[in-house]
């Protein structure tokens, strides 16, 4: 079965390949296991880029493939690292106030643990009661679900309310974003639970693996994130492969036609939104303890509207396109940001590329789509290739994904 | 020859007393309209006489104002249904513009339309089986299209769109059919093929045809409806209608 299916899609099978080869020379290349000649922070930049190339894949699947322009997928994403920065903080909050409780003459109960790490984390914040929403943060089993549950609950009421009164268009884009924009006032007040504009922090200490350090931690990350980036474009190849991949490209293209057909077009596009969701927020629960602190800026709309640039630059309607696209921009992205790029002197005025990288970067967007409306990804397109009707041109995006990633 | 047919028993769709007002403009009033379940029906009107709301009201793009529509042997309403809903029960629509996915091959279009389960979690899980690809080779076949199979849709001329058009309606297999314009942009020999297979439609399921063309009337010999300002003018045989001094007033004297 498995193997039909690579064979019917081949850019699959040349992105797992692609993706298994660039993962194992990061291995071999980085501190943890391997000859360590690339830094720990840079194997964090590319574990996190592998994250946000996954939930680029989300935003190609409800924007290239139903032509839903959602502008709010960075909060479920921000959701999910939320959601797994709860308890990793809580975990790590509670080793830290067992040590400390640990030279007292009797030993501390479970409710002074608890009432130790509520003082702890919201402190800060000037609580030390432990909101509703952290009931279930002492506990990976029942915390860790919660990126799926939350982020899949909130896509579905949404997008129920908003694709049954049939908002299409520019209108869907603008609700998403108010949307983005309400979660963020909300999640930047002191009293939503989750610390206001402070965030969540030390995500990067896993709870059990103090003694293990960031330079091995980064890689399992690293390795993690990867696996889980082929997982996520094996279930959305699945999906858009076949009779509903089908069905979704009818919907961009003609939704009306297609309700003709019988087809409930509502539904699907519920159901897209949610997986999308859910694709994202397991994305933003690999990213987070990566980066190792979460704050509501992180779900500002400016950063949904970012991810619709990263497919677009990539190619939309192809899955190997997000992933280019998220890839090349965030990694040009953090290196022009990073202070990196040499600065250009022009004797009257000094281009420094921290303040002109986001004009380069809109002027790229409007390039690529007035020029270039297939993104990166459209390059294969122009090579040669057997059979060219309908088939996608899998054999050549190898090349590309591997110069990117030199990047 | 009874004059008064027992309607609720022999019709498949029955509408009546269907009104539809558009800011102010009554585009249906008082529209009444049966069909058997195996007869071939011609739509006439001038334009703004209400074909496409009729059709749209019967498809259920349009809610009317007041009125019935009553579908099927075991009657039900088609007012509280989607028009997915109303397509899965069984009401077919070939637009005049021929729409099909432009992007997709006529293979796909054809899977697609193929009378099989529609919800999302079926159609994820759904998978084509031998049987699939024969009846689509079929429908291929039947409307000239087999050796286009793998082309896109976009690719084809206007006139192949129409026939893949029509193919796609054949494969949801509905027993309701509703033709807006078909002799549309068709060459003469089109035109003789379309007429020809709409009439073979017409021996298994109901046929709604609206159609402009008066020559491609008379060819499809059969009843005829005469829509005027939203409701039903004359009926009969093409002759009957063409007598009417009303129906040559309003619409054959221009």
């Amino acid at each position: 079965m498995t193997r039909t299916f690579l064979a019917r899609n081949p850019s699959t099978l040349w992105f797992l390949l692609v993706l298994a080869l660039f993962t194992l020379c990061v291995t071999v290349l980085a501190e943890g296991f391997g000859i360590g000649l690339i830094p720990t922070a840079f194997v964090k930049v590319l574990g996190k880029t592998l994250c946000l190339c996954l939930v680029a894949l989300a935003m190609d699947l409800i924007w290239g493939y139903t032509g839903i322009l959602s502008l709010g997928h960075m909060a479920f994403f921000a959701l999910g690292g939320y959601m797994t920065g709860m308890w990793l903080m809580y975990a790590r909050t509670e080793e830290i106030v067992v040590q400390a409780l640990a030279g007292s003459p009797i030993p501390p109960t479970p409710e002074e643990v608890a009432q130790g790490v509520a003082t702890q984390i919201f402190g800060v914040v000037g609580g030390s009661d432990l909101p509703v929403v952290w009931t279930f943060a002492h506990s990976a089993f029942l915390q860790l679900p919660l990126v799926l549950i939350v982020p899949g609950v909130l896509a579905l009421v949404f997008g129920w309310l908003a694709f049954r009164a049939r908002v299409n268009g520019v209108y869907l884009s603008i609700l998403t974003q108010a949307m983005t924009l309400a979660l963020t006032l909300y999640l930047f007040q002191n009293d939503s639970g989750l610390r206001g504009n402070n965030g969540l922090s030390g995500l990067q200490n896993l709870p059990g693996l103090a003694d293990v350090p960031q330079s091995t931690l980064s890689i399992l990350f690293f390795l993690a994130s990867a696996l889980l980036l082929a997982a996520g474009y094996l279930l959305l190849a699945w999906v858009t492969s076949g009779k509903f991949g089908s069905a979704l490209r009818a919907i961009r293209d003609d939704e009306q036609r297609l309700r003709f057909l019988g087809y409930p077009v509502e539904g699907y596009k519920l159901f897209v939104f949610t997986l999308t969701a859910m694709v994202a927020a397991v994305a933003g629960a690999f990213y987070y303890p990566q980066a190792g602190i979460i704050n509501p800026a992180e779900l500002a709309p400016i950063a949904s509207i970012y991810l619709a640039v990263w497919v677009a630059i990539g190619g939309r309607g192809r899955l190997y396109g997000a992933v280019i696209g998220a890839a090349f921009v965030s990694l040009l992205s953090s290196w022009f940001t990073g202070g990196m790029a040499p600065a250009i002197p022009l004797g009257f005025y000094t281009i420094k590329w921290v303040d002109w990288w986001t004009v380069l970067l809109g002027l790229a967007f409007v390039l690529v789509t007035l020029f270039a409306p297939r993104g990166i990804g459209g390059l294969f397109d122009r090579l040669p290739s057997p059979r060219r009707h309908g088939a996608q041109l899998g054999p050549d995006d190898g090349a590309l994904r591997e110069k990117e990633a030199d990047a | 020859m009874t004059t008064i047919a027992p309607a609720r028993t022999t019709s498949l769709l029955e509408v009546s007393g269907v009104s539809v007002t558009f800011d102010g403009f009554r585009a249906i009033n008082n529209l009444s309209f049966a069909i058997g379940p195996q007869e071939l029906r011609a739509v006439i009107g001038p334009n703004g006489a209400g074909k496409t709301t009729f059709m749209d009201i019967v498809t259920g793009k349009t809610r009317p104002d007041e009125g019935t529509v009553v579908f099927g042997e075991v009657p039900r309403s088609l007012l509280r249904m989607s028009e997915a809903q109303i397509a899965r029960a069984g009401v077919g629509r070939k637009f005049q513009r021929p729409t099909v996915f432009e992007d997709q091959s006529v293979s796909e279009n054809l899977m697609l339309a193929l009378k099989a389960a529609r919800t999302p979690w079926r159609v994820l899980f759904w998978r084509e089986t031998a049987k699939d690809r024969v009846r689509v080779a079929e429908l291929a076949a039947q409307v000239g299209l087999a050796d286009h199979l793998s082309r896109k849709a976009g690719e084809l001329s206007h006139g192949q769109k129409q026939w893949l058009e029509i193919a796609m309606l054949l494969a949801q297999e509905p027993r309701l059919l509703l033709v807006d314009e078909p002799a549309a942009g068709m060459s003469f020999l089109e035109r003789e093929q379309t007429t020809a297979l709409l009439v073979e439609l017409a021996k298994t399921r109901a046929v709604v045809v609206v159609e402009h063309d008066m020559e491609f009337i008379r060819r499809l010999n059969c009843k005829v409806t005469v829509l005027h300002e939203g409701s039903v003018l004359a009926e009969g045989s093409l002759d009957h209608v063409t007598k009417n001094p009303q129906v040559i007033e309003v619409y054959l004297g221009r």
